[in-house]
C-alpha cells in the first residue's frame, strides 16, 4: 500500500534531491495536464459563457469573465441608465449617463448632477463602464417563458421518461434474469442466447418497422413510445443474470421449505440480494435514458412532448441561434449527470471497467 | 425529510398491497403449474416487449424493404421485390458517389468509412496512452481518472453544443489561434476541417470509456512479471513491448471490436454539430436512414429499411468476426 502513494513532499523532493529527472513521469504529467485542459476546458467555458449577457457573448474576442455594463439609476428617468467613460473634448475623462443615442451622437446625462443640460458626445468618445456580474436571467428567463422553448415542460418530460423507463427496466429485466438464473425450463437457454444475440443489434437498424409498432399502439407523441421499446434491454438481462448466478440455490431452497411462494422469493430474496447489480443496471439506465436523442426525435414530434435533448436541439436549430439562452440551458442539461457523476463517481467507474458495458 | 416520510406512509401500505396482490395471485398459478414452470411467468414480461419492440420489428423490416411508397402501414405498401436494394446499389461505378442514383447513401458509406478509420484508429491510440499514463505511479491519480471519464456521461447533444460553441466563428479557439498569429477560420463550414472536428469532438466524448477498459486491463496484469523482467534488467520499453503488449492484447481486442462497432452507428454527434454538413461531408449511414425515412418531405420507409440493412449485415460482419478472431486470441 505504502509503494501506491507518494505524497506530494516525496514527489518534490524526489526530483530536487540530486537523481536524475524521470523523463517518463515528467512526460506523463504533461499529458495529463494537456489532456485535463482539453477535456475539462470547453465544459468550464462553457459554463462560464452561460453567464453571459445576450451583448456580451458578441464580444471578440471573449473575455474570460462575464462583464457587464454597470447601469445607474438617475433622477428624473424611469429606466436605469448605461453608464460610460466619455473623453471630454478638453481631454479630461468622466462617467456619463446615457440618456439616448441618435445616429453618432450620444446625449449623455452627468448622474451626480441630472438636472444640468444633456451633454452631447461622440459615440466614438465613449467606454462602457463594466463590471463582472452574473448574467442569471439566461438561467431565469427560460423558466419562466420563451416562445416556443418550453423548458420546464422538457425537463418534466426527461425525469418521466428517465425515471419511469428506469423502474420499468430494473424490475422487468430482474425478473427475466432471476427466471434465466434460477429455473429449469423448456426453453430456457433459447431464450437466454435470443436476449444476449440481440446485444449488437441497436434501434437504429430497425427504425421503421418499430416506428410501425409505435403508431399502431398510438404511441406516436406520447412520452410511452419513448418508454417501453428499450425496456427490455440485452445488456441488463446479462449483467443481472450473471450476478444472480453467485445467490446459491441454496437459500432459495431454504425459503421454499419455509412455505414462501416464488414471487415472493424473488421480491424478498433475490432483489436485496442483488442490489450492487440493479444499482449497476439503474445508474447506466438513467445515464441512457436522460441522453438519449435519436429514438425520442422520430417518436416525438410536438413540442409539448420534446424530451430535454429534443428541445435542445430545436432550439439550437433555429436561424437565429439564441446563444444565450442556449448555453444556459446546456448547462442545466449536463447538471444532474455532472451531480450523478460526481456522488457515485466510484461505482460507476468500477461498473463500467468489471462489466465492459456502457 | 418530512414530505419524504409522509409520501413514504401514502405510498408504503399501497405498494405493500400491491405485492401481496400479486402474490396471492401467483401463488395461485404456482399451485396450479409446479414450481419449475414459474420461470416462464418471471420471463414473460421482458419477452412480451423484446417479442414486440425487437424480435417482430427485425422481420418486418425485411417486409419493408421489399415494399414502396411512403404509406407507413404495411397493408397500403406495394410489393416490389428488390427494388430498393436495385435503387441502392445502382451505380455506374461503385467508388464515386456521383455516378449512383442514391448518391447519399455512397457518400454516407465512403463518410463512414473514413470517420470510423479515423475515428478508431485515434481512440484506441489516445486511451491507450492515457491508460498507460493513468496506470503509472502519479499524484491525483483518480482526479485525473475522472477527468478523462467525465465526457462519456454527457449527451451527445450537450457535447456538440458545447463544441460548436468553441468552434464559432467569433468563438474562443479562433481568438486562440489569432493570439498565436493565426487566422480565423469557419471550422465547421471547411470541407476538409469539418471532418477533422467530427472525428475529434467524438473522440473527445467517448475515449474515456476506453480508457477504463484500458487501465482494467492494464491493472489485472500480475506486477510480479515487472518484477522479474526489472531483474532481467528490461527498460521501461522493453517492460511494454515485451510484458505490456502482450497481455492487454486481449483487451485492446475488445476496446477496437466495441469501438468499431460504435462508429459505424455514429450519427448524434455530428448530427447536431454539423448537421452531415458541409453539404454532405460529414453525413454518415445513420444519418442517411433517417433522413430518407424520417426528416425528408417524402418519407421513403422502403429505402429506408433497404438501407438499414445494409447496416445491420455491416454490424453482423464486424460481430461475426469479433467472435471469430476473439476465440482464435483466447485461444492463442
Amino acid at each position: 500500500m505504502q509503494a501506491d502513494k507518494i505524497s506530494l513532499g516525496q514527489f518534490l523532493s524526489l526530483r530536487s534531491g540530486g537523481k536524475r529527472v524521470n523523463t517518463a513521469d515528467a512526460l506523463t504529467y504533461l499529458y495529463l495536464t494537456i489532456g485535463t485542459i482539453l477535456m475539462f476546458g470547453p465544459v468550464l467555458w462553457l459554463v462560464a459563457s452561460s453567464f453571459k449577457t445576450q451583448a456580451g457573448l458578441l464580444k471578440y474576442p471573449p473575455p474570460l469573465l462575464p462583464y457587464q455594463q454597470v447601469q445607474v439609476e438617475v433622477e428624473g428617468y424611469d429606466d436605469p441608465l448605461p453608464l460610460f467613460n466619455v473623453t471630454m473634448e478638453d481631454g479630461s475623462a468622466r462617467e456619463l449617463a446615457q440618456v439616448r443615442r441618435v445616429g453618432i451622437e450620444a446625449q449623455m446625462v452627468d448622474p451626480a448632477d441630472p438636472g444640468a443640460e444633456r451633454i452631447k458626445v461622440n459615440i466614438s468618445q465613449r467606454e462602457p463602464v463594466e463590471e463582472v456580474k452574473l448574467a442569471w436571467e439566461n438561467y431565469l428567463d427560460p423558466l419562466i417563458e420563451i416562445d416556443y422553448f418550453d423548458f420546464i415542460t422538457y425537463l418534466k418530460n426527461s425525469v418521466l421518461v428517465t425515471s419511469i423507463a428506469t423502474v420499468i427496466t430494473l424490475i422487468i429485466n430482474s425478473m427475466a434474469a432471476f427466471a434465466l438464473s434460477k429455473y429449469r425450463f423448456k426453453g430456457r437457454d433459447a431464450i437466454f442466447v435470443l436476449f444476449i444475440s440481440t446485444l449488437m443489434i441497436p434501434i437504429t437498424v430497425i427504425l421503421v418497422p418499430v416506428f410501425l409498432v409505435i403508431t399502431s399502439i398510438g404511441w406516436k407523441n406520447n412520452l410511452w413510445g419513448v418508454i417501453i421499446p428499450g425496456a427490455a434491454t440485452p445488456t441488463g438481462i446479462f449483467l443481472l443474470r450473471q450476478y444472480m448466478l453467485t445467490i446459491p440455490d441454496e437459500l432459495l431452497d431454504a425459503a421454499r421449505i419455509d412455505g414462501g411462494s416464488e414471487w415472493h422469493i424473488y421480491w424478498r430474496i433475490i432483489l436485496p440480494l442483488a442490489r450492487p447489480a440493479l444499482a449497476v443496471l439503474a445508474i447506466f439506465s438513467v445515464m441512457w435514458r436522460w441522453n438519449d436523442f435519436l429514438w425520442p426525435l422520430i417518436v416525438l414530434s410536438q413540442n409539448d412532448y420534446f424530451t430535454l435533448q429534443v428541445g435542445l436541439n430545436a432550439f439550437q436549430g433555429e436561424l437565429q441561434i439564441q446563444w444565450h439562452y442556449v448555453l444556459a440551458m446546456t448547462v442545466v442539461t449536463l447538471l444532474p449527470i455532472t451531480l450523478v457523476f460526481a456522488f457515485l463517481q466510484r461505482f460507476i467507474t468500477t461498473g463500467i471497467a468489471t462489466t465492459g458495458m456502457k | 425529510m418530512r414530505l419524504i416520510d409522509i409520501l413514504d406512509r401514502i405510498t408504503r401500505p399501497l405498494l405493500l398491497l400491491l405485492v401481496m396482490s400479486v402474490d396471492r395471485i401467483l401463488t395461485l398459478i404456482q399451485g396450479r403449474v409446479g414450481i419449475d414452470k414459474m420461470g416462464y411467468f418471471f420471463v414473460l414480461p421482458n419477452l412480451l416487449i423484446f417479442g414486440i419492440f425487437v424480435l417482430f420489428p427485425m422481420l418486418l423490416n425485411l417486409y419493408y424493404a421489399m415494399t414502396g411508397g411512403t404509406k407507413l402501414f404495411p397493408a397500403d405498401r406495394p410489393f416490389v421485390g428488390l427494388d430498393n436494394f436495385a435503387t441502392l446499389f445502382d451505380c455506374d461505378d461503385f467508388l464515386s458517389p456521383n455516378s449512383c442514383q442514391e448518391d447519399l447513401f455512397w457518400r454516407g458509406i465512403f463518410n463512414t468509412i473514413q470517420f470510423v478509420v479515423l475515428q478508431v484508429s485515434a481512440i484506441v491510440l489516445f486511451s491507450l496512452l492515457t491508460a498507460l499514463a493513468l496506470n503509472r505511479r502519479i499524484i491525483a491519480r483518480g482526479f485525473f481518472r475522472s477527468v478523462f471519464f467525465y465526457p462519456v456521461l454527457l449527451s451527445p447533444v450537450v457535447v456538440a453544443l458545447i463544441w460548436k460553441w468553441v468552434l464559432q466563428y467569433e468563438g474562443v479557439l479562433n481568438a486562440i489561434v489569432e493570439l498565436f498569429g493565426g487566422e480565423s477560420m469557419r471550422w465547421l463550414l471547411d470541407t476538409n476541417w469539418a471532418m477533422f472536428w467530427v472525428v475529434f469532438v467524438s473522440v473527445w466524448a467517448l475515449m474515456g470509456f476506453y480508457t477504463l477498459i484500458l487501465l482494467a486491463g492494464l491493472q489485472s496484469i500480475p506486477p510480479e512479471l515487472y518484477e522479474a523482467s526489472s531483474i532481467d534488467g528490461a527498460n521501461t520499453w522493453q517492460d511494454f513491448r515485451f510484458v505490456t503488449m502482450p497481455l492487454l492484447m486481449p483487451t485492446m481486442f475488445v476496446v477496437l471490436v466495441l469501438s468499431l462497432i460504435r462508429a459505424v452507428q455514429m450519427f448524434d454527434h455530428i448530427f447536431v454539430l454539423t448537421g452531415g454538413g458541409p453539404g454532405t461531408r460529414t453525413q454518415l449511414m445513420v444519418q442517411y436512414i433517417y433522413t430518407t425515412g424520417f426528416s425528408n418531405q417524402i418519407q421513403l420507409f422502403g429505402l429506408s429499411a433497404a438501407a438499414s440493412m445494409v447496416l445491420g449485415v455491416s454490424l453482423l460482419i464486424l460481430t461475426l468476426l469479433q467472435l471469430r478472431l476473439g476465440n482464435q486470441s483466447s485461444l492463442a
